[in-house]
C-alpha cells in the first residue's frame, strides 16, 4: 500500500490527460489504417463506450480502494471523471455522426422509443452538470458538501452506462453482465455509507 | 479462378457484391463466439468432409444422405442475393447454390406437410461457442412449406464461385433473401418436413422479439431499434440507407403474406 501511495504522490494528476487520449488517438489511427474490421464504424462506437464504462468503474473505486484497502488514489479522480465524460461524449457523437449519420427523425424517434438508447442518453444527461462542475471554481462556490452531494449523479450515471450496455445486446452476453455487476457491486460497497447519512 | 461452374440467375440482384473480406469476417455464428470476427477466427477446426444430413419426418424418401449424394445432379447458380441482418446492417452477396424446393421435390415432401424444419450440427468441441449456453443447442430455424418451396429460396454451398468458408455455414446452408439472416441457418445437419410450425432458436429465446417469420420489414420495428434503416457494410463508413420492404423482393414474395397481419407475424 504504501509504495502504491508513494508512487501515486510522485505521479502528477496532469499526466493523466495524456494517458487518457492515448487509447482514442490508437483508435483513430486504426481506424485509417483499416485495421478495425469489416465495420470500423461499429467497432469505433462500441470501444469508446467500453472505455466510458471502465473509466466509470475506476472513477467509483476510487472511494472503496482507498477506505477498504487504504490505497490513495483521490487526486487522479477528476482526471478520470472527466476522461469518462469526454469518451462518452466522442462515443454519441460517433452514433449520431458516423452511425445515424444524423438522420434526425430516426435519431428523435430512437431516443424515445428504444430503451437502451433513453436510458444511455441520461446517462450522459448525469454527467453533463458532473463534467461542468469538475474544477476548483466551481467546488468553492458550491461548497464542499452540495459538491459532493451533486456528483453523487456519478451513481445514476455509470448504472445507466451499465444497463445500456445489458440491453442493447442480442441475448444475454457475458461481457456486458460483468460491467454492470462490477457498477452494482461498487455502488453496493457504498450502501452503508448512504444508510448512515440517511440516520444523521 | 472460381472452382464450383454456375450459370447466372435471373434473380441475381444487379447491385455490387461486398468483398469476400467483409462477407467472410463478419459474421454472426454463435456456434464459434458472439463476436463478430469470432467465426472467422475459430471456425477453422469444424470438419465439413464428411458431412451428412438426415432428412426426416413426413417426406417419402427418409434417410442419412451424404452431402455429395444432395447436391448430385444440381444445378449450381450464382445468386447474388442482399442481406439483411436483424440487426439493421446489411450487404450484398454472391451466393453459390441451388433452390431448396429441388431438394424437396427429389425426397418427396408428403401432402400433409405444412413446414420444413432445420437444425444446424451440434459438436461443442469443434464449436467452441456451443460450449457456453447462448443458445439452447442446436441451432434450429423452419419455414412454411409455400417459403421453402419459393424459387427464392436457397441452399448455398459457396459464396464467390468456391466452396463456402466455414464461417459463413459450410458445408450447406439456407438462404433466404427477404427474411432477416438469423432465418438462413448455417452448417445444416438435418432437414425435416411437418405439420406444426417448428420450433425456431431466436423466437425460443425472446419471442417478444424474433417472430417465427422474421420477413425484413421496415415498418415493423425490433422492440429495441428501428428497422427504418440499415447500414450497408463496406468501406470506412457504412452508409446508411433505407430497408426496403421484404428486403427488396416484394414483387416475388408479398403473395405469399396476402391478408395477414405482418405487426401480428413479424
Amino acid at each position: 500500500m504504501q509504495t502504491i501511495n508513494q508512487t501515486a504522490r510522485k505521479i502528477p494528476a496532469w499526466s493523466l490527460y495524456f494517458l487518457g487520449l492515448v487509447p482514442v488517438s490508437f483508435l483513430v489511427f486504426q481506424l485509417f489504417a483499416g485495421n478495425l474490421g469489416v465495420d470500423p464504424v461499429k467497432r469505433l462506437e462500441h470501444e469508446l463506450g467500453e472505455i466510458a464504462l471502465q473509466l466509470l468503474i475506476a472513477g467509483l473505486a476510487i472511494t472503496p480502494l482507498r477506505t477498504k484497502l487504504g490505497i490513495n488514489l483521490i487526486k487522479f479522480r477528476r482526471a478520470i471523471g472527466l476522461l469518462a465524460f469526454a469518451y462518452v461524449a466522442m462515443h454519441l457523437a460517433v452514433w449520431l455522426f458516423l452511425d445515424m449519420q444524423l438522420l434526425l427523425t430516426q435519431i428523435l424517434k430512437d431516443i424515445v422509443k428504444r430503451w437502451y438508447i433513453t436510458i444511455g442518453m441520461l446517462g450522459f444527461a448525469l454527467m453533463i452538470p458532473l463534467a461542468i462542475t469538475s474544477n476548483n471554481l466551481s467546488l468553492r462556490k458550491l461548497g464542499g458538501a452540495r459538491w459532493r452531494n451533486l456528483h453523487k449523479l456519478t451513481y445514476g450515471a455509470a448504472l445507466a452506462g451499465g444497463l445500456h450496455y445489458v440491453i442493447l445486446v442480442k441475448g444475454w452476453q457475458v461481457e456486458p453482465m460483468i460491467y454492470l455487476g462490477i457498477i452494482i457491486v461498487l455502488l453496493g460497497l457504498r450502501l452503508p455509507q448512504l444508510r448512515r447519512l440517511k440516520l444523521a | 479462378s472460381a472452382k464450383i461452374a454456375t450459370v447466372a440467375s435471373e434473380y441475381s440482384s444487379s447491385e455490387k457484391p461486398n468483398s469476400l473480406k467483409d462477407i467472410s469476417n463478419y459474421n454472426n455464428f454463435y456456434e464459434f463466439g458472439t463476436g463478430k470476427g469470432d467465426p472467422a477466427k475459430y471456425a477453422g477446426r469444424l470438419t465439413v468432409d464428411p458431412w451428412s444430413v438426415k432428412i426426416d419426418g413426413m417426406v417419402d424418401k427418409p434417410g442419412t444422405y451424404d452431402l455429395a449424394d444432395l447436391t448430385k445432379g444440381m444445378t449450381m447458380e450464382e445468386r447474388i442475393y442482399r442481406f439483411r441482418c436483424v440487426e439493421a446492417w446489411a450487404m450484398v452477396i454472391p451466393w453459390v447454390g441451388f433452390e431448396l424446393s429441388s431438394l424437396l421435390q427429389r425426397v418427396g415432401v408428403q401432402s400433409g406437410a405444412k413446414y420444413i424444419a432445420f437444425e444446424t450440427l451440434e459438436r461443442p468441441d469443434e464449436m467452441i461457442g456451443q460450449q457456453s449456453r447462448t443458445i439452447p443447442w442446436p441451432y434450429r430455424e423452419g419455414l412454411r412449406m409455400d417459403e421453402a418451396m419459393n424459387p427464392l429460396t436457397i441452399l448455398a454451398t459457396g459464396l464467390y464461385g468456391d466452396d463456402l468458408p466455414k464461417q459463413n455455414g459450410a458445408p450447406l446452408r439456407l438462404v433466404v433473401p427477404w427474411k432477416y439472416g438469423f432465418k438462413s441457418i448455417k452448417s445444416i445437419v438435418r432437414i425435416t418436413a411437418t405439420n406444426k410450425q417448428p420450433e425456431t432458436s431466436w423466437n425460443m429465446i425472446n419471442a417478444r422479439e424474433y417472430g417465427f417469420y422474421s420477413n425484413v420489414n421496415p415498418t415493423v420495428d425490433h422492440p429495441r431499434w428501428s428497422q427504418a434503416s440499415e447500414r450497408k457494410i463496406g468501406g470506412l463508413i457504412a452508409k446508411r440507407q433505407e430497408t426496403l420492404m421484404f428486403n427488396g423482393y416484394e414483387e416475388e414474395v408479398a403473395g405469399l403474406y396476402k391478408g395477414m397481419d405482418l405487426k401480428k407475424n413479424y
